[in-house]
């Protein structure tokens, strides 16, 4: 029974909201970046475009196919993401990657509605499908900064 | 003796696991199958017994141990027909590897710029990267035979591209994906017309059907213990006798030479020539033991047997409202991998589904990337059944399918692009 209710923890009704009805799928128009995330074991694929207003990002449309925790994911990340500047999308990077790997210390507060990935990192295998929005962003924002269009991760 | 699954499944302790309560359902054996109790035992004795390096110590358990991994080797090449077992097995690690050895060890030495290296569009990345390897190493270069939607070979494309330039034909006996058998023989003498060799991926035929180098006429043949009841780590490369004298040695060192000096060194008589190093002597002797159980249920039973289970695992599936099953829906023209997809939920999220209900399958590429190009999806489930698997098992399987409804219920997405 415990077991059950774990599988229920892992896909809480909010990731399944995000996974049916993903959010911010428009395109930006003229994005300053586009950054793809490919995950070749899972077949995962994340599209990202992104604009910026100096340091904060203006507009992300995320596209992509693959299972519900790396779309969901993507979905609620890009929520809550939008507006934000580089730096605190680093902090908010860095608290998301801490959860994937603490699931039962406390989520922290600015996540929001992402605490409801915290269940993920209790199923090692699926913590890359949770992260990969993140690490896909990342390099957008790498790339941003180094003046760069466009970037293709893949990850193993 | 007639075949008695439930008497089969007595050898195997694993089938016995529960998984969180529920009956373990084993449905991967594409990926490895299960160890019978007379392997695991064989292991154990040989550890516990005459564990020694083999080959060149003058002892008693030196001699046991060398006796009893050549009487494996003998046994590996019965097994498929070769006509000289002693001299045309050699032990590597897996199939890869086997693969890695043809086409560096014959590859380097006889292939030229513009000669051409034809596989197919269904090949495991193992029989597809070591050649696209050899091919920039050597100038050669790469084609290969569309399949048609119905997951089988073009045989007009086969035509096509087999031809003069051809130095090579790669091809899989069996897909690990659809399951599809190839025209292996057919094929082969094709090939040989234009004085090309044929290297056959046997990793999922050997294991479920009976094999026979001979009527085939391949020139080389690779399979892994550990897809047919045998430890990991034990791979097995037939080749024809001619084949592996004219090739030089693929790795250097111990056990592989007859003289060295600091400048050269004269090789090993075969098959030893390719066996550098220490070998998976353990493994090895144990993979012998896998080899007499499918001998004892005899290869044509076991394979009626599976012809059976998978029929009924596709009229199933293909019963079953939003389940589309790829590759042949015969059982006859396929091996016991059935590959699917539910919905548009991700093969991953169905995987976890099923592993709540301890049934195991395998979920993603399959490492067959371009075969998930050609089917247009970029994952599949699969359930791949073997000698001791039920028909309740796959109606297990069929419930737990439907139970991901709960979870995921009506998963109406945005299409991605």
């Amino acid at each position: 029974m415990s077991q059950e209710l774990q599988l229920d923890e892992l896909y809480r009704d909010l990731i399944l909201d995000h996974y049916k009805n993903p959010r911010h799928r428009e395109k930006v128009g003229a994005p300053d970046v586009t950054a793809e995330g490919f995950n070749p074991v899972c077949g995962d694929e994340i599209e990202m475009e992104l604009n910026f207003d100096g340091e904060r990002l203006a507009a992300i449309g995320v596209r992509g196919r693959g299972c519900s925790i790396s779309q969901a994911s993507a979905s609620m990340m890009s929520d809550l993401v939008e507006g934000k500047t580089v730096s605190e999308i680093r902090v908010l990077t860095d608290e998301f990657q801490h959860m994937m790997k603490e699931p039962d210390a406390p989520a922290p507060a600015a996540l929001g509605d992402l605490e409801a990935l915290q269940g993920v990192a209790k199923f090692a295998v699926r913590v890359k499908c949770a992260t990969l929005a993140w690490h896909t962003l990342n390099e957008g924002i790498d790339q941003h900064e180094r003046g760069d269009g466009s970037v293709r991760i893949e990850e193993l | 003796m007639s075949y008695n699954v439930d008497e089969i499944r007595k050898d195997f302790p694993i089938l016995e696991r529960r998984i969180r309560g529920k009956q373990l359902v084993y449905l991967d054996n594409a990926a490895t199958t299960q160890k019978p109790r007379q392997v695991i035992n064989a292991l154990v004795h040989y550890y516990e017994h005459y564990n020694a390096n083999i080959h060149r110590g003058l002892h008693t358990l030196a001699e046991e141990a060398t006796a009893a991994y050549e009487a494996s080797r003998v046994k590996a090449g019965e097994f498929v027909n070769a006509a000289y077992p002693e001299q045309e097995i050699v032990f590597t690690r897996n199939t890869t590897e086997s693969i890695n050895l043809v086409a560096n060890a014959w590859g380097r030495k006889f292939l030229q710029p513009g000669d051409e290296i034809v596989f197919s569009a269904m090949e495991h990345h193992s029989n597809l990267v070591p050649w696209q390897l050899i091919a920039l190493a050597t100038g050669a270069k790469l084609r290969f035979i569309e399949i048609d939607d119905t997951g089988h070979l073009i045989w007009d494309d086969v035509v096509a591209k087999i031809g003069e330039r051809t130095k090579v034909v790669a091809i899989t006996q069996m897909s690990n994906v659809l399951g599809t058998i190839n025209p292996v023989k057919e094929i082969a003498a094709l090939a040989h017309k234009f004085g090309a060799i044929v290297v056959v991926d046997g990793a999922q035929s050997v294991p479920h059907m009976p094999v026979d180098v001979r009527d085939l006429d391949c020139d080389f043949l690779a399979y892994s213990s550990h897809k047919m009841l045998g430890p990991t780590g034990v791979g097995v490369l037939y080749g024809k006798r001619d084949l592996l004298h004219a090739m030089d040695p693929f790795l250097g060192g111990g056990e592989m030479i007859k003289r060295v000096t600091y400048e050269a060194s004269t090789y090993a008589d075969l098959p030893h020539k390719y066996e550098a190093g220490t070998p998976n002597i353990a493994d090895v002797i144990a993979f012998g033991s896998a080899i007499d159980f499918l001998e004892g249920l005899g290869m044509d039973a076991v394979r009626e047997h599976e012809i059976a289970i998978t029929q009924y695992a596709i009229d199933r599936l293909s019963q079953t409202d939003g389940v589309v099953v790829y590759g042949p829906k015969d059982a006859v023209e396929k091996g016991g991998a059935v590959t699917f997809n539910y919905r548009d939920l991700h093969p991953h999220d169905l995987s976890q589904v099923l592993d709540q209900e301890a049934i195991a399958i395998r979920a993603g590429h399959h490492c067959a990337q371009p075969l998930m190009r050609r089917l247009d999806t970029v994952a599949t489930a699969r359930a791949s059944f073997y000698l001791y698997n039920r028909n309740d098992e796959v109606d297990a399987l069929i419930d737990g399918i439907k139970a991901s409804d709960r979870i995921f219920g009506d998963v109406a997405r945005v299409a991605a692009r």
